[in-house]
């Protein structure tokens, strides 16, 4: 066991990294529930948004594109959601299910001739000389843009829905659909424009981990982290910044568990593993014995009735 | 203008006709995705429906329906009780995990004792296993109000990460040169879930599953809990009034869920998968809640949703290997099958309507 | 005469099989507190709804200030200057004050401005309010007040109130009152729908009573009695009751000071009932809905376990008993609400059967359930109460109102229960089927049942009840003898006159 091995600001610096699939995913997945509509699908949108990033960013040579096209691939996948749930008043699990299920089958067969092939890559942000500050650079200012807009999105979100009408009109919708409605408000409307927000950016999140964190294409690569962006959501009651301390808790004990594994550490890695989930119950635990916390309308169905 | 309006009976013949039609529409448009493939649809079909059944090599693939199926069947007839009541099992594949770390556990501490009882209790032990796993959930929903969904299926990957700490610690094999993975309890005769019929596929997981399904038909349609569940699910506060004891109900629904899962588990991987190793789980546990729904929560409908998913996935492989057609389209095709049942559904609680409705 | 400000000609509004508002014609002038004063079903949600641009009427006319007024939609009459304030609020729980009343505005200012003019509002008027309080923590007349600065700041002429008191306490009804008085001495008329008499006599200026969707009169409640106003309310056909008490039995159930929690913020606290209920004899519990009819009958169904002691039956304390094993010991019950609550929607009339008949009528044999046997329970019921359906394979929501709640009295009374508590027996009912209904009820107590029946039909309640006690806000009057009892006594309990201290002026 060699702990030296472990470079502490690379070890920080890598949480990054790690984080970023899951801040995209479930800030939207955040927005999406803030309207009453729980969309299990989240890996499904993610792997669709991998494939489809991949791919342009392979054929056009351009990254950017390639998340441009990856949010629009999910938006795209999460309207096939947003139909079944909103206008054919389908079981919102069954639904996200069908949805994993389908991205998950759809982006394999998508992503058939691109397995092994490296993708363009995308350089980090330039600041200069800012970059050489101890500790500090090294950290924070060595990433991708993406990276960056990831932190922006949350802030953005965060702001929109506390200082805008849309934002407060969305959170009403998730609170009350029925006097949402009475009050005129298209509650269908709004959640399918949500549903698509949140599917691109699954999407995003999705093509960062097969445009930068791998970066390659393979089959099933998200393993499971759209269910984790859903965990997340819970974990951080639905506030913008909890979900940030979240996905860098989450992140953080990926890059520990990878690391201590490196560093031919004795503890079993697989619990190790486990605790992240263990511990979202333990939150979600506490979280449910104070009910204020979840949007009331989440996962009932809407059927205006006038 | 068009309106959804509500029927004032539910339809019996959508009932029965939705699944049907979902299929029908999912080999139209899986054709097209094939094509779109370069394969030729009516082939790709032919090979994945008729070929497994009544193909050249059928007696060889028959045998696998029961095989792929049962554990499918067996999960999901435990889903659907709670799905009815709504009540949210998503995290069977957790366990159906337990149920084989628990079933292997007690084979493996036996080892290489011989004796008749070994396999009785290695499927008790089985069947506790998913239960307790499914309780967690159960008891957390039931003292703090807290949300199954989210619980029972971060217990999978509490149960992944057990599943590999095994293989690779505890139940690691002294004699495997090494390997991760159990002992192959397929050598070891007391613990082995033998085909009871040579050749046939049907091992104790397949007389289970057939056994769950008529146990489910019974609960449901002639006994007061099977009762419970479908006025549950139909009016809460009619089942209140009935004198339904809520949090009985949630706990016998998980338990239940979990149960099954738990068992599907022990018999797979003491019968058909052998060993326990870390990738032992192949997502029985979710493409069961797809079961389920295709099932429309309906014991004989599961059986038929059953046997239907087990056809696709054997057609599939047959087709991989036969006319190269890709593995991922045979999730994508399951995928469109869920995705028409739901929308066809819609049209078993509601018509469509052309005019004006008045505000009241 | 200076112009009314609104004015109502010859109005009628028809649905299928009933006419809510039949030739209905109001005026009400500038800073007018017009009372609208009628029993459930009179018609005044219908009329309000046409002012407020919810409906169109099929005929008549309403102006606006002599201007010919026809609102297509809520926008419109907002517009013109009709603000409502509903009996169901529509708020978001999760949300403070300011954004509730930013979402139910047209174009609201920033959250900033908008807060300064709800903490104006709110002062000037005399309802204490902070804007950014999170609603969800509000009491019921807190939660009122937002509702009612929503409508404040549109700058309404007319003010339309939907039975706002039924939710406040009295404290609360005082403040509603000094802040309907300052807005007409402003000008703005206010068209107050209630059937609470005495806070009509101290509030307004003039009322107009409805009566099976017809306006039955005009008064000024200051110069008219309350007995008189109960008169046109209940129509003058009130029969004074036939039926002779019945010699008395021994004392099947006995409520003791009987609590009971809201269960929720719309819902209704029971305080301290108390009533001793025996074989033979029809207790009758009238008052307006809202007023814990529902949480008593859950507290006696065993949907709601009660404290020690406060539910005996038989000498047994069944408090913390449930449904089932109240049902064994012979206490059934048949709530309001048919569909959903009293039968499953989506089930058949066989399945409905079973839902209640299980225990008494054999069906449950060791957990196995009798379906043939629960088949021809229901078949039965069909039959003896006349059941218009294709038959018991039919599904609950497939029968209409009056039939399925024939199939839900049906069900119980045939059990033959030992107390029998129902919750408003023949509501949406026809005559004949109404008749039927009582007569079985009365059947039942002739067998010796002891039987509560509440019920807003006060003829109803007249014609079968022994004794009579009404429900309001949670209290039970004294029981008292239905022989005798004078019209106006009955529309003072029911209106809450006991214990209304504080609305007079």
């Amino acid at each position: 066991m060699d702990l030296s091995a472990i470079n502490p600001i690379l070890f920080i610096a890598g949480f990054f990294v790690a984080a970023t699939p899951l801040i995209f995913a479930a800030v939207g997945e955040l927005v999406v529930e803030k309207t009453g509509v729980l969309n299990l699908g989240v890996e499904g949108m993610m792997i669709i948004g991998a494939i489809c990033g991949f791919a342009t960013a392979v054929e056009t040579g351009s990254p950017l594109l390639g998340f441009a096209a990856a949010a629009v691939g999910g938006a795209v996948l999460s309207l096939l959601f947003a139909f079944l749930t909103q206008v054919m008043l389908a079981n919102q699990v069954a639904s996200g299910l069908a949805l994993t299920l389908f991205g998950l089958g759809f982006s394999a067969l998508l992503g058939q001739s691109y397995v092994g092939v490296k993708p363009p890559r995308l350089a980090d942000v330039d600041f200069g000389s800012l970059a050489e500050i101890p500790i500090f650079g090294p950290i924070i200012l060595s990433h991708d843009l993406i990276v960056y807009l990831g932190l922006a999105l949350v802030v953005a979100v965060w702001a929109v829905l506390k200082y805008t009408r849309i934002g407060l009109v969305l959170r009403a919708v998730g609170e009350n659909h029925d006097a949402a409605h009475a009050l005129g408000y298209k509650v269908v409307r709004i959640r399918t424009l949500a549903i698509m927000f949140g599917g691109a950016c699954a999407g995003v999140g999705g093509a960062y981990i097969s445009l930068i964190r791998v970066p390659q294409w393979t089959e099933g690569m998200t393993a499971g982290i759209g269910w984790i962006a859903l965990a997340l959501v819970v974990f951080a009651s639905w506030k913008p910044f909890r979900l940030l301390l979240g996905a860098y808790l989450f992140g953080g004990l990926v890059q520990l568990q990878l690391n201590l594994q490196g560093a031919g550490v004795a503890i079993p890695v697989e619990y190790l593993a486990m605790s992240p989930y263990v511990i979202t119950i333990v939150v979600l635990v506490f979280l449910s014995r104070d009910k204020g916390a979840a949007p009331a309308s989440l996962g009932r169905i809407f059927h205006a009735s006038s | 203008m068009i309106a959804l309006e509500k029927r004032p009976e539910p339809s019996r013949t959508f009932s029965l006709a939705a699944p049907l039609l979902a299929v029908l529409a999912t080999m139209l448009f899986g054709g097209l995705l094939f094509a779109l493939l370069g394969k030729d649809p009516l082939e790709a079909i032919r090979t994945i429906f008729w070929e497994p059944l009544f193909g050249e090599f059928a007696f060889f693939y028959r045998p696998q329906l029961l095989i792929k199926g049962a554990p499918l069947v067996l999960i999901a007839i435990g889903l659907s009780l709670g799905f009815k009541a709504g009540i949210w099992n998503i995290g069977a594949e957790g366990q159906y995990i337990m149920g084989a770390l628990f079933g292997a556990g007690v084979g493996l501490a036996f080892y290489p004792m011989e004796s008749v009882f070994i396999f009785p209790l290695m499927v008790l032990a089985g069947a506790f296993g998913g239960w307790i796993w499914a309780m967690i959930p159960a008891v957390l929903k039931v003292k703090f109000g807290t949300n199954e969904i989210l619980v029972s299926l971060m217990l999978v990957y509490v149960a992944e990460q057990f599943l590999a700490s095994m293989s690779l610690g505890l139940m690691k094999n002294p004699e495997g040169f090494g390997f991760p993975g159990s002992r192959n309890l397929q050598q070891y005769a007391s613990a082995h879930n033998a085909e009871l019929i040579t050749g046939s596929g049907m091992h104790w997981g397949v007389v289970a599953a057939f056994i769950a399904v008529i146990f489910g038909y019974v609960l449901l349609a002639r006994h007061r809990l099977g009762f419970a569940i479908r006025v549950t699910g139909d009016a809460p506060r009619a089942a209140a009034f009935s004198g339904v004891n809520p949090a009985r109900l949630v706990l016998f629904c998980l338990g239940m869920s979990g149960l099954l899962a738990g068992l599907a588990g022990v018999f797979e991987v003491s019968g058909p998968a052998g060993q326990v190793t870390i990738d032992f789980n192949v997502g029985y546990g979710f493409t069961a809640i797809i079961v389920a729904f295709l099932g429309r929560l309906n014991p004989v409908g599961i059986l038929l949703a059953g046997g239907l998913m087990a056809l696709t996935y054997i057609g599939g492989d047959i087709a991989q290997s036969k006319l190269g057609l890709p593995a991922a389209a045979i999730q994508v095709f399951q995928g469109m099958l869920l995705f028409f049942l739901l929308a066809f559904d819609l049209f078993t609680n509601y018509r469509l309507r052309l005019g004006r409705t008045e505000v009241a | 005469m200076t112009q009314p400000l609104l004015s109502l000609n010859a109005l009628t509004k028809a649905y299928p099989g009933v006419v809510a508002n039949d030739d209905v014609s109001l005026s009400i002038a500038a800073g007018e507190v017009h009372a609208l004063l009628g029993e459930n079903g009179a018609g005044k949600s219908t009329l309000v709804k046409m002012i407020y641009g919810l409906v169109r009427p099929d005929s008549g006319q309403m102006h606006m200030n002599g201007a010919p007024f026809t609102p297509s939609e809520p926008r419109a009459a907002r517009a013109a200057g009709v603000g409502m304030v509903f009996q169901h609020f529509s708020l978001f729980d999760a949300l403070s004050v300011a954004e509730n009343i930013a979402l139910g505005m047209e174009n609201a200012p920033k959250l900033s401005e908008l807060s300064a003019r709800i903490s104006a509002v709110s002062e000037a008027y005399g309802l204490p309010l902070s804007p950014d309080r999170i609603v969800g923590d509000l009491s019921a007349g807190e939660r009122q007040r937002v509702e009612i600065i929503r409508c404040l700041l549109q700058e309404p002429k007319l003010l339309i109130m939907d039975e706002p008191t039924s939710v406040l306490t009295p404290q609360e009804v005082e403040i509603l009152f000094k802040t309907l008085r300052k807005l007409s001495a402003e000008g703005t008329a206010i068209l107050y729908i209630s059937h609470k008499l005495e806070e009509i006599r101290t509030l307004c200026d003039n009322a107009t009573i409805l009566r099976l969707g017809k306006v039955v009169g005009h008064c000024m409640p200051r110069e008219t009695t309350a007995r008189e106003m109960a008169e046109l309310m209940v129509g003058k056909l009130l029969q004074t009751p036939t039926r002779a008490a019945q010699p008395a039995g021994e004392v099947l159930l006995s409520l003791t000071g009987l609590r009971a929690k809201a269960p929720n913020t719309f819902g209704m606290a029971l305080k301290d009932i108390s009533l001793e209920l025996r074989a033979g004899e029809i207790l009758g519990i009238g008052g307006v809905a809202g007023n814990g009819q529902d949480e008593l009958l859950a507290a006696l169904s065993g949907e709601r376990p009660a404290g020690r002691g406060m539910v005996v039956l038989k000498g047994e304390d069944i408090g913390p008993l449930g449904p089932t094993a109240r049902r064994a010991r012979g206490l059934l019950t048949a709530p309001e609400e048919r569909m959903g609550h009293a039968a499953a929607p989506d089930m058949s009339l066989t399945e409905n059967a079973m839902l209640t008949g299980a225990l008494r009528q054999g069906l449950d044999k060791g957990g196995f359930l009798n379906w043939p046997a629960a088949r021809q329970f229901a078949e039965d019921v069909i039959k003896q109460f006349d059941v218009r359906t294709p038959g018991p394979h039919a599904a609950a929501r497939s029968l209409s109102g009056g039939n399925l709640q024939k199939f839900v009295i049906g069900r119980e009374v045939m059990q033959r229960p030992e107390v029998f508590v129902v919750n408003q027996p023949t509501w949406g009912v026809d005559a004949s089927a109404a008749a039927a209904i009582r007569q079985a009820l009365l059947d039942l107590a002739q067998n010796g049942a002891a039987l509560i029946v509440i019920s807003q039909d006060l003829d109803e309640l007249m014609e079968i009840s022994d004794r009579f006690a009404a429900l309001n806000e949670g209290r039970l009057s004294d029981p008292r003898p239905a022989q005798g009892i004078t019209v106006e006594e009955i529309g003072l309990m029911m209106g809450g006159a006991h214990g209304m201290e504080v609305a007079h002026v």
